[in-house]
C-alpha cells in the first residue's frame, strides 16, 4: 500500500502505457443526452463546424438530420462520405463504409447514433465497433448517444419509461471516450419541442413514442443523464488525482463476485454487479459453478449468455465445476481475493421451511465475506422461456425405466414371497434403488424409492395387494427403507455424477494431451493441420483450416491441408483471416467482428509474433460458443502457433547450420588458396634479399637485379593480398571483429603502414581532440585508410599534399581524405568504387582498381558509406560515414595527487 | 671464441622459406638449427638450448600455440611467430601464450634480422636492469616515479604511469590488449579492452610529439601495442 502519498509506481506503469496506447489512438468525444430531441446532433455539427474553420479535416459519416432545417443548415459545406449500398433480402440497405472512411483518413469524422446496429452483411454488427476501428486508424471521433443506450443503464430506463431499447452500447465505450459532453434540455422545453413538430417521431410506434414522452419519464431519465455524467466528471477527476497525485491514491480492492446461478435473472443480476463494479472502480468476476450433469440446454444457453454479456461488460468469467456450490464460491472468492459476493435473491419457499437461501449459506460458510442480494427480475419477458415447463422427453424416459426396474424387482420378488423372509424382498428393492441411481441418476431414484416402498407394501406386505398394514412395525420398516433407499439413492448417483465429469474431464485432459503429443511431433505444416482436424473434429465436431505466414511474414492465402482429409475443406473468407491476423484478435462466428460469418477465425499467436491464422467451422455453432470453449479453442491456437513457431525455428536453425558450414568450407578455401599464393612470395623475397648475403658477395648490378625482384615480389604480394580481400568479402557475410576504438590510433598505424608509397608526398592528419569511440574492425578500417592514403599517393603528382580529416555529423562519425591532384573526371564519382575500374582510362599507373572496391564492401559491413567528389579547389576527396554508436564509459580514474605533484 | 655463440631454432614446413631464413641468420653468425614440424621443433628446442625461436603458425602437424604453451612451461626465451597476413586472431592467441614477437609473411630479411637482434638485445639487457629509461625527450626515473620531458616534470595518472612503466618494462615486444589490461588493470579488466586504447591515447597525447605519427609507442592493428625504447 502507498502510505507516503507516493504514486504506486504500478499504477504510474499502467498510465504510462495507457497514455502511449492512447497517443496513437484517435479522440473519441460523445455527445450525451437524456433522450432523443435534446439536440445532439445539432450540438456535435456545431462543434465539427468550429473544428473546420480551424482547418482540421473533417468529414461526415453517418449523420441523420430528419429532416430538420436547423440541423441541414449546419451540414452543407462539410464533405460527406458515400454510404455503401448493401443487399438485404432482396432490398438494398445503406449503411456507413467503413473502408472507405479508412481510406479517405479524415482528421475527424462524425458519427451519428454510437448505438446503430449495423445492417447484416456490415464488417461489424455494431456501429460502435466501427468506430473503434476508426479509432485506432488515428481518426478523431465525434458521435453521439442517449443515456437509454447505455448497456448497464437498459434496464434501468426500461424499468422507468417502459421501453425497452435493444441497441445498446457497452458502457467501457463511454468510460474510455476522450470527452463526454452533455446536451442538456429541460423537459418543459423539450416537451414545448414535440409540440412544435421539432422532435423527429417514426411514423409506426408514435403512439407508444408519445408515451414515452411523459414529463415524469424525461425528469428520471435527465437524471439518470446528469448522474451518469457526474459519473463520469468522478472519474475524471479521480484520474486527474492520480496523475498529480493530490493526496494519496486510493487502493479500492472491494472486488465483486457475481455468482450466475440458474433460472430468470441472471442477465439483471450482471448488469446490476457491472454497475456496480463501475462505481466502486473494482474488479470484477462472473462465475456459474455447475453441479448437475445434465441442464437442459435452455437453461446452458442462459448461463452462456450471461456469461458472455459479463466478459462484454469487463468481468473476468469463469465456469467451475463441484458438487458444492457454496464452497466453490467461497473458495474462488478467497483465491481470487474478492471480498462482496452478489447473488440473486431466492424465490421465498414456505412450504420448505428448512430451505436455506444461497445467501444464507455462504454468510454461514464465511462469514466475513459480504453476500449483496439481487431482485430477481419478475418482468424478465425475454428470460420466460420453456425452462420452466416439463422436463425434457429424455427425462421422462428416465423415469419410466425408473419404474420398469421396480416393476421387473417385484415381479422377481412374487414367486420368492413366502419362501424367503420379507426383510430380505425388502433388499432386492434397494439394490433395485441402487441400480436406478446408477444408472439414472438422482431424480429417478428418488421416485424409484417411493415406488420401491410402495409396492413393497402392495405386493408383499401382509395384507397383500393391499396398501393397509396389519403389523404397525411395517410402518417402521417402510421409513427405514425409505431412508436407506434415498441416502443410498442419493449418494450413488452423487458419485456417478462425479465419476462422468472425471470421464469428462479426463477425455478432455486426453484429447488435449494428444493433440499437444502430435503437435511437439509434427515437423510439416501439414502435420500440424492434421492434428488441429483431429482435435477439433473430435472435441468440437468442427473442421479446420490452417493459414500460415511466408517468409516475410505475410499471411499466405492457400491453406495448408491435412492429407487424407474426409470431405472438402471448409471455405475460408480471406478478408476476415486477414483481419484476424491483421489485429491479432479472434474475428468471424460469435465473435464482435463479421459475427454472421460460419466460421471463427483464431490468429496464432506465438510469443515472438503472429503466426498465421486458424480457421474453425464447426457443424453446429453452439459447441464452440461460451466463454469456456473459446478459452478452450483459445489455448488449442496458442498451442498450435507454438508448434508452429516451433517449426520455424528448426528451419531457421537448419539453414543458419548450413550457412555456418559452408561459410567455414568457403573460410578453408581461401586460406589453402592464400597460403598457396603467399608462400612462393615469400620465398621470392627472401631469396632475392639473401642474395646480397652471399660470398663472394654479389655485384652492383646483381645485387640491382635482386632489389628490383624483391620489389616486384612485393608489389606482386600487394596485388594478391587485395585480391584475396576482395574474394573474401564478396564470399560471403563478412564477419566483423567490431571493437571501441579511437580513431586516432588507426589513422596513426595506417601512417605508418603507408609510410614508403607516401614517402614523396606530404601528409597531415586533423583530427578533433574530442572525436568518440567508434565501434569497428580496427584491421579492415585501417585497410580502407591505407587503400585510400595509396590512391591518394599513386594519382597525385609527388610533393603534393595529402590529409586526412574527420568529424562528427550528427550520428555518424565522418572521415575524409584529401589530395591536391587532379581530381578525376566528372561524373565518374560512383563508378570508381566499381571493382576492376580506374578513373582515367587510359593511364601508365600501375594497379587493377580493386582498392576503392574493398574499401566500399568493408565501409558498408559497417553499416556506412563511402563516396568521393572533387574539391572545390581543386583536389579530389573521399569521405567515408560510419555510424557512431552509444560509446561504453570508462571509469573515470580518480586521481590522488601524489606527493610532489608527480604520480 | 670469446663470446658464446648464439643459438637459434627455425621451425618451418616450408623448405624455401626456411633456407632464406637460416641463410640470413648465419650471415650474422648465429647458429641455426631447422625443424619442419612442431614436434621435431620440439625436440630441437629441448636439447639445442637455442637463444631464441622463429616459429612459423602453419605447421602440419599442430598448432604453433601449442608449441609455445609447452616451451613456456621450462623456458623464458623469446619467440618471434610467423604468420599469414588477416590472421589477427592466431596472432594474439600466440602472443597471448607467451610469443613476443611477430612477423608478417612475406617479410624481407632486414625486418627479420631487426626483430631478432631487438628480442637478444632485450634478453641481455634484462639482466642489467636499470632504474633509468630514457626514449626521445621522455625520462622516466623507475625508482623515484618521476616524468620528465625535456627535463620538464609532466604528470601522469597512476594508470597512465603503469601503463607507461610495464610498456619500458617489456620494450620491442608486441603486448596484446589482454595482457596489458591483465597487467595494469588486473585480471578482472581483461574484457575491456578500450580502456587501453582510451589510456594509450592519453599516454600518447603526454609523451608522443605527434601523437598521429606515434615513434615510441606503435599500435599493431588488431594485435596490440608495440614500445620501441630508443
Amino acid at each position: 500500500m502507498t502510505s507516503d502519498g507516493r504514486p504506486d509506481p504500478d499504477q504510474l506503469l499502467a498510465r504510462v502505457q495507457e497514455e502511449e496506447a492512447k497517443a496513437a489512438r484517435g479522440k473519441l468525444k460523445i455527445f450525451f443526452g437524456a433522450s432523443a430531441g435534446v439536440g445532439k446532433t445539432y450540438a456535435m455539427l456545431g462543434a465539427a463546424r468550429r473544428q473546420k474553420e480551424l482547418g482540421t479535416d473533417v468529414v461526415i459519416g453517418v449523420v441523420e438530420t430528419h429532416g430538420r432545417k436547423e440541423t441541414e443548415a449546419l451540414i452543407t459545406g462539410l464533405e460527406r462520405l458515400p454510404l455503401c449500398e448493401i443487399p438485404y433480402r432482396g432490398s438494398v440497405l445503406k449503411e456507413f463504409d467503413l473502408d472507405a472512411a479508412l481510406a479517405r483518413r479524415p482528421a475527424l469524422i462524425l458519427m451519428d447514433e454510437l448505438a446503430h446496429s449495423n445492417v447484416a452483411g456490415s464488417r461489424h454488427p455494431k456501429r460502435w465497433q466501427d468506430i473503434h476501428d476508426l479509432l485506432a486508424a488515428g481518426i478523431d471521433v465525434y458521435s453521439t448517444v442517449n443515456v437509454q443506450h447505455l448497456e448497464t443503464l437498459n434496464d434501468v430506463v426500461s424499468g422507468i419509461a417502459g421501453i425497452r431499447v435493444w441497441e445498446t452500447v457497452p458502457d467501457r465505450i463511454f468510460d474510455e471516450a476522450d470527452e463526454v459532453v452533455l446536451v442538456d434540455l429541460p423537459p418543459d422545453d423539450l416537451l414545448q419541442r414535440l409540440k412544435e413538430g421539432k422532435v423527429y417521431l417514426p411514423q409506426q410506434a408514435e403512439r407508444a413514442i408519445r408515451n414515452f414522452f411523459r414529463k415524469g419519464n424525461l425528469i428520471a431519465l435527465r437524471e439518470l443523464a446528469l448522474r451518469r455524467t457526474a459519473d463520469r466528471v468522478d472519474d475524471e477527476m479521480l484520474a486527474y488525482r492520480r496523475e498529480t497525485s493530490v493526496a494519496t491514491v486510493w487502493q479500492t480492492r472491494d472486488a465483486l463476485l457475481v455468482c450466475i446461478g440458474s433460472g430468470t435473472g441472471a442477465e439483471r443480476l450482471v448488469r446490476t454487479g457491472a454497475r456496480l463494479a463501475g462505481r466502486l472502480e473494482a474488479p470484477w468476476h462472473a462465475v456459474h459453478v455447475h453441479t448437475h450433469s445434465s441442464e437442459p440446454e435452455v437453461e446452458r444457453q442462459r448461463i452462456v449468455h450471461a456469461l458472455e454479456l459479463s466478459a462484454s461488460l469487463g468481468a473476468e468469467t469463469a465456469t467451475l465445476v463441484a458438487d458444492d456450490p457454496v464452497t466453490a464460491l467461497v473458495d474462488y472468492a478467497r483465491e481470487q481475493n474478492l471480498s462482496r459476493l452478489l447473488v440473486g435473491r431466492d424465490h421465498p419457499r414456505p412450504w420448505r421451511p428448512w430451505y436455506r437461501s444461497m445467501a444464507d449459506r455462504i454468510g454461514q460458510a464465511a462469514p466475513d465475506l459480504d453476500v449483496i442480494q439481487v431482485a430477481r427480475n419478475e418482468d424478465a419477458r425475454a428470460a420466460r422461456s420453456p425452462s420452466t415447463a416439463a422436463p425434457a422427453p429424455g427425462n421422462w424416459l428416465a423415469y419410466l425405466k425408473a419404474a420398469a426396474i421396480c416393476a421387473v424387482a417385484t415381479g422377481l420378488a412374487t414367486p420368492l414371497a413366502g419362501v424367503i423372509e420379507l426383510t430380505n424382498i425388502a433388499m432386492l428393492f434397494l439394490l433395485a434403488v441402487l441400480i436406478v441411481a446408477m444408472r439414472l441418476g438422482r431424480g429417478p431414484a428418488v421416485a424409484s424409492s417411493f415406488l420401491a416402498v410402495a409396492a413393497f407394501d402392495f405386493f408383499f406386505v401382509a395384507p397383500r395387494f393391499s396398501f393397509a398394514v396389519s403389523d404397525a412395525q411395517y410402518l417402521m420398516t417402510f421409513a427405514v427403507m425409505l431412508s436407506v433407499a434415498l441416502i443410498t439413492g442419493q449418494l450413488t448417483a452423487r458419485y456417478k455424477q462425479h465419476a462422468d465429469v472425471a470421464t469428462q474431464r479426463e477425455a478432455r485432459a486426453r484429447a488435449l494431451y494428444e493433440m499437444a503429443r502430435d503437435l511437439s511431433a509434427a515437423l510439416l505444416p501439414m502435420q500440424i493441420a492434421e492434428a488441429c482436424d483431429r482435435f477439433l473434429s473430435v472435441e468440437f465436431g468442427a473442421q479446420a483450416a490452417l493459414l500460415l505466414t511466408d517468409a516475410g511474414d505475410h499471411l499466405q492465402v492457400e491453406t495448408v491441408s491435412a492429407k487424407g482429409r474426409s470431405g472438402s475443406p471448409p471455405i475460408v473468407d480471406e478478408g476476415v483471416a486477414r483481419w484476424a491476423f491483421d489485429h491479432g484478435e479472434a474475428a468471424g462466428l460469435s465473435t464482435d467482428t463479421l459475427p454472421g460469418s460460419p466460421l471463427l477465425y483464431l490468429p496464432l499467436k506465438a510469443p515472438m509474433r503472429t503466426r498465421g491464422v486458424l480457421a474453425i467451422a464447426p457443424r453446429d455453432p453452439l459447441r464452440v460458443q461460451g466463454p469456456e470453449a473459446r478459452r478452450q479453442l483459445d489455448t488449442f491456437a496458442s498451442l498450435v502457433a507454438i508448434a508452429v513457431e516451433r517449426m520455424h525455428y528448426v528451419e531457421v536453425a537448419q539453414s543458419t547450420l548450413l550457412q555456418m558450414e559452408s561459410e567455414s568450407l568457403r573460410n578453408s578455401l581461401l586460406a589453402a588458396i592464400s597460403h598457396d599464393l603467399r608462400t612462393p612470395l615469400s620465398v621470392l623475397v627472401g631469396l632475392a634479399e639473401s642474395i646480397r648475403l652471399t660470398q663472394p658477395p654479389p655485384t652492383d648490378d646483381q645485387a640491382r637485379l635482386a632489389g628490383t625482384l624483391k620489389e616486384e615480389a612485393l608489389r606482386m604480394s600487394v596485388k594478391v593480398n587485395k585480391l584475396l580481400d576482395m574474394a573474401r568479402l564478396q564470399a560471403g557475410k563478412i564477419q566483423l571483429n567490431r571493437q571501441w576504438q579511437p580513431l586516432e590510433e588507426i589513422v596513426g598505424s595506417a601512417l605508418m603502414a603507408t609510410a614508403a608509397p607516401l614517402a614523396a608526398h606530404s601528409v597531415s592528419a586533423v583530427l578533433p581532440d574530442d572525436l568518440p569511440l567508434i565501434e569497428i574492425d580496427a584491421v579492415l578500417i585501417e585497410r580502407v585508410l591505407c587503400n585510400l592514403l595509396e590512391n591518394a599517393a599513386k594519382f597525385t603528382p609527388a610533393g603534393t599534399h595529402i590529409s586526412i580529416s574527420a568529424a562528427v555529423r550528427g550520428s555518424e562519425v565522418d572521415v575524409w581524405v584529401d589530395d591536391s591532384g587532379p581530381g578525376f573526371p566528372k561524373g565518374r564519382e560512383e563508378a570508381i568504387f566499381e571493382k576492376f575500374e580506374r578513373g582515367a582510362r587510359e593511364s601508365a599507373t600501375p594497379g587493377v582498381g580493386l582498392g576503392l572496391a574493398i574499401c566500399r564492401a568493408i565501409v558498408a559491413a559497417h553499416g556506412g558509406s563511402i563516396h568521393a567528389e572533387n574539391r572545390a579547389g581543386g583536389g579530389a576527396r573521399f569521405v567515408f560515414s560510419l555510424p557512431r554508436g552509444m560509446p561504453p564509459t570508462t571509469a573515470e580514474e580518480i586521481v590522488v595527487p601524489a606527493d610532489g605533484g608527480t604520480p | 671464441m670469446t663470446e658464446p655463440l648464439v643459438t637459434i631454432v627455425v621451425v618451418e614446413d616450408e623448405n624455401n622459406i626456411r633456407r632464406f631464413i637460416k641463410l640470413a641468420l648465419e650471415s650474422q653468425g648465429f647458429q641455426v638449427f631447422e625443424a619442419d614440424s612442431l614436434q621435431r621443433g620440439l625436440i630441437e628446442a629441448g636439447t639445442r638450448r637455442p637463444d631464441l625461436v622463429v616459429l612459423d603458425l602453419g605447421l602440419p602437424d599442430g598448432d604453433g600455440v601449442d608449441f609455445i604453451r609447452d616451451l613456456r612451461t621450462w623456458s623464458e626465451i623469446p619467440v618471434i611467430v610467423l604468420s599469414a597476413r588477416s590472421a589477427e586472431t592466431d596472432k594474439v592467441a600466440a602472443l597471448d601464450s607467451g610469443a613476443d614477437d611477430y612477423l608478417t609473411k612475406p617479410f624481407g630479411t632486414a625486418e627479420l634480422l631487426a626483430r631478432v637482434r631487438a628480442q637478444l638485445r632485450r634478453r641481455s639487457r634484462g639482466a642489467t636492469g636499470t632504474p633509468l629509461a630514457e626514449f626521445g625527450s621522455i625520462r622516466v626515473d623507475l625508482v623515484r616515479r618521476t616524468v620528465e620531458r625535456n627535463g620538464v616534470p609532466i604528470h601522469l595518472t597512476p594508470i597512465e604511469y603503469r601503463l607507461l612503466s610495464y610498456l619500458i618494462g617489456n620494450p620491442d615486444c608486441v603486448l596484446t590488449h589482454r595482457q596489458l589490461l591483465k597487467n595494469v588493470w588486473g585480471p578482472s579488466h581483461v574484457e575491456d579492452s578500450h580502456y587501453v586504447r582510451v589510456y594509450m591515447g592519453y599516454l600518447r597525447k603526454k609523451v608522443e610529439e605527434d601523437p598521429t605519427r606515434p615513434k615510441h609507442i606503435l599500435t599493431e592493428v588488431g594485435v596490440g601495442y608495440r614500445f620501441i625504447g630508443a
